[in-house]
């Protein structure tokens, strides 16, 4: 966690869940898990966010969405797909309107499966993805550098 | 006439867990009117009834929703139970009970957490969400999930609960009813929370039956109507009333909440005093044949459950009605003249759930 000089902020995405997963990313805020505490905050706004956790499955009318989102985050970014949803479209796969996980729209860096995924899970997938940040953030600063 | 200006509300916004799209036509601060549009939680479940048989359905019926996803199941049972004719046992019901309003509990104790976070009042929200933790803890341990219960099944439940563990689970419901007090006592008394709720986001008594509302909404509105009434599952044999409250406007509708908070700690201790022993679920055989409408009370209000067969494993046709489709009507009409500052307060009042409503 060299590189950061501020505590890595997160925005949430309700792609098409069922909001199992959903509820589970606010319980990581709320007192008993409590990330709040290392100072990472939910944000509402994309251009302030480092971690992007996405639930649910992609669909024809989100598709627009989600790709809005992560094109309005500054680089370095990660996306964290929670739930099984989000994986792979789980137990909504075959439906008509689902188009698959969430690597359909945008790229992924963390796969978090789960039905519904639990609040430690969730914890150990971001910082898993705060690691993919760390590597994200050098190799952008050595792109700069030599540029 | 001043300038209208249109603003977008969502999908994807600090004050919504989930996706809905509003048009906001204002003149200065007020709001003329909010023109929702939805799709954006749209999977089409309905339809997967055709690849998964009638069994397999009760997990995709508990995913309509992760919040009030044992009722859906139950309701999903219920209604295949309904065109099967299947007697399910009587301890069976009483679970379903006990765990339906578990998970009500749960329900409104975040959506308590989410109306504080909706004005803004922070602390009051982390104090829900800790509370609604030690319930989450009995539901670990009694069901096995936290969210998804996965216990209700066609023909009973999943699970049984022995006389020790129904004992400690009584012992910590006393507790968590305890601390649930001093939270909406603050809902109840504090002038913060009133200035923002009173007389906000009105909807008549009137305006309730026309739109059709369901739930804690018209409930708020002084109309004492609860599916529970019915008396599925063990409602009929436990003694209770609906509670109403005549405010009107989003405080009635938050109160609504609060007291039902106690109205379902109250149930689940009688059922608890009155479950007979017995075997928890009944063999099903055969196939459907026939349909069957179900109608259940949830957190959000009544959801309609359709279920036709044609004596396949696979249904003919399923359709859910969900409280918050019910709720869109009203929402927009309280919408009709409040403040730009408002509106995500009376948005919450609802309890919108769109992942039930678009599923």
């Amino acid at each position: 966690m060299s590189f950061f000089k501020k505590s890595p902020w997160v925005i949430h995405y309700d792609g098409s869940s069922c909001n199992g997963c959903d509820i589970e990313v606010l319980a990581c805020l709320t007192p008993l898990y409590d990330i709040e505490r290392f100072g990472i905050i939910n944000t509402g706004n994309p251009k302030h966010a480092d971690v992007f956790l996405i639930t649910g499955t992609i669909n024809e009318q989100n598709l627009e969405v989600v790709r809005n989102i992560y094109n309005q985050m500054p680089d370095p970014k990660v996306v964290a797909a929670i739930g099984i949803c989000a994986t792979s479209g789980g137990i909504f796969r075959e439906c008509y309107n689902v188009k698959g996980g969430v690597d359909t729209a945008i790229p992924v860096d963390i796969y978090i499966p789960g039905c519904a995924v639990r609040p430690e899970a969730i914890i150990d997938g971001v910082v898993a993805a705060l690691g993919v940040l760390e590597k994200k953030a050098a190799a952008l600063k050595t792109m700069k550098a030599s540029a | 006439m001043a300038t209208r200006t249109i603003v977008p509300f969502g999908p994807q916004h600090p004050v919504l867990p989930e996706p809905i799209h509003l048009d906001l036509v204002l003149e200065d601060e007020k709001v003329i009117s909010a023109i929702p549009s939805i799709g954006f939680i749209h999977r089409g479940l309905e339809k997967l009834v055709e690849k998964k048989d009638f069994l397999e359905m009760t997990y995709v019926a508990e995913r309509i929703c992760g919040i009030c996803s044992f009722i859906h199941g139950q309701s999903y049972c219920q209604a295949i139970e309904g065109v099967m004719k299947i007697d399910v046992p009587e301890r069976a019901l009483y679970l379903r009970t006990i765990w339906g309003e578990m998970s009500r509990i749960h329900s409104h104790l975040l959506w308590l957490g989410l109306f504080a976070d909706g004005f803004g009042f922070e602390s009051l929200f982390m104090h829900s969400w800790r509370v609604r933790e030690k319930l989450l803890d009995l539901i670990e341990e009694t069901t096995g999930g936290r969210v998804i219960f996965g216990t209700a099944k066609v023909g009973g439940v999943r699970r049984d609960m022995e006389s020790l563990t129904l004992k400690r689970v009584e012992d910590e419901l006393k507790i968590i009813e305890k601390m649930s007090h001093e939270l909406t006592d603050v809902f109840k008394k504090d002038s913060s929370v009133k200035r923002r709720t009173v007389g906000k986001g009105v909807l008549s008594k009137e305006d309730a039956i026309t739109l059709g509302a369901v739930g804690p909404t018209v409930r708020g509105s002084g109309i004492a109507s609860d599916m529970r009434k019915l008396g599925y599952a063990a409602y009929g044999k436990i003694s209770w009333e609906p509670v109403i409250e005549t405010g009107c406007d989003c405080y009635a509708r938050c109160m609504v909440r609060c007291r039902e908070l106690y109205q379902s700690f109250d149930m689940i201790y009688q059922a608890m005093a009155k479950i007979p022993d017995g075997p928890v679920d009944v063999k099903v055989t055969g196939n459907p044949n026939g349909e069957y409408f179900a109608r259940v009370e949830q957190p959000r209000g009544e959801v309609i459950y359709y279920v036709k067969g044609n004596n396949t494993k696979n249904l003919e046709r399923f359709r859910v009605r969900t409280p918050t489709f019910a709720n869109v009507p009203p929402l927009v009409k309280m919408l009709g003249g409040c403040e730009l500052a408002d509106v995500p307060v009376i948005v919450l009042t609802i309890d919108p759930c769109i992942s039930c409503t678009e599923r």
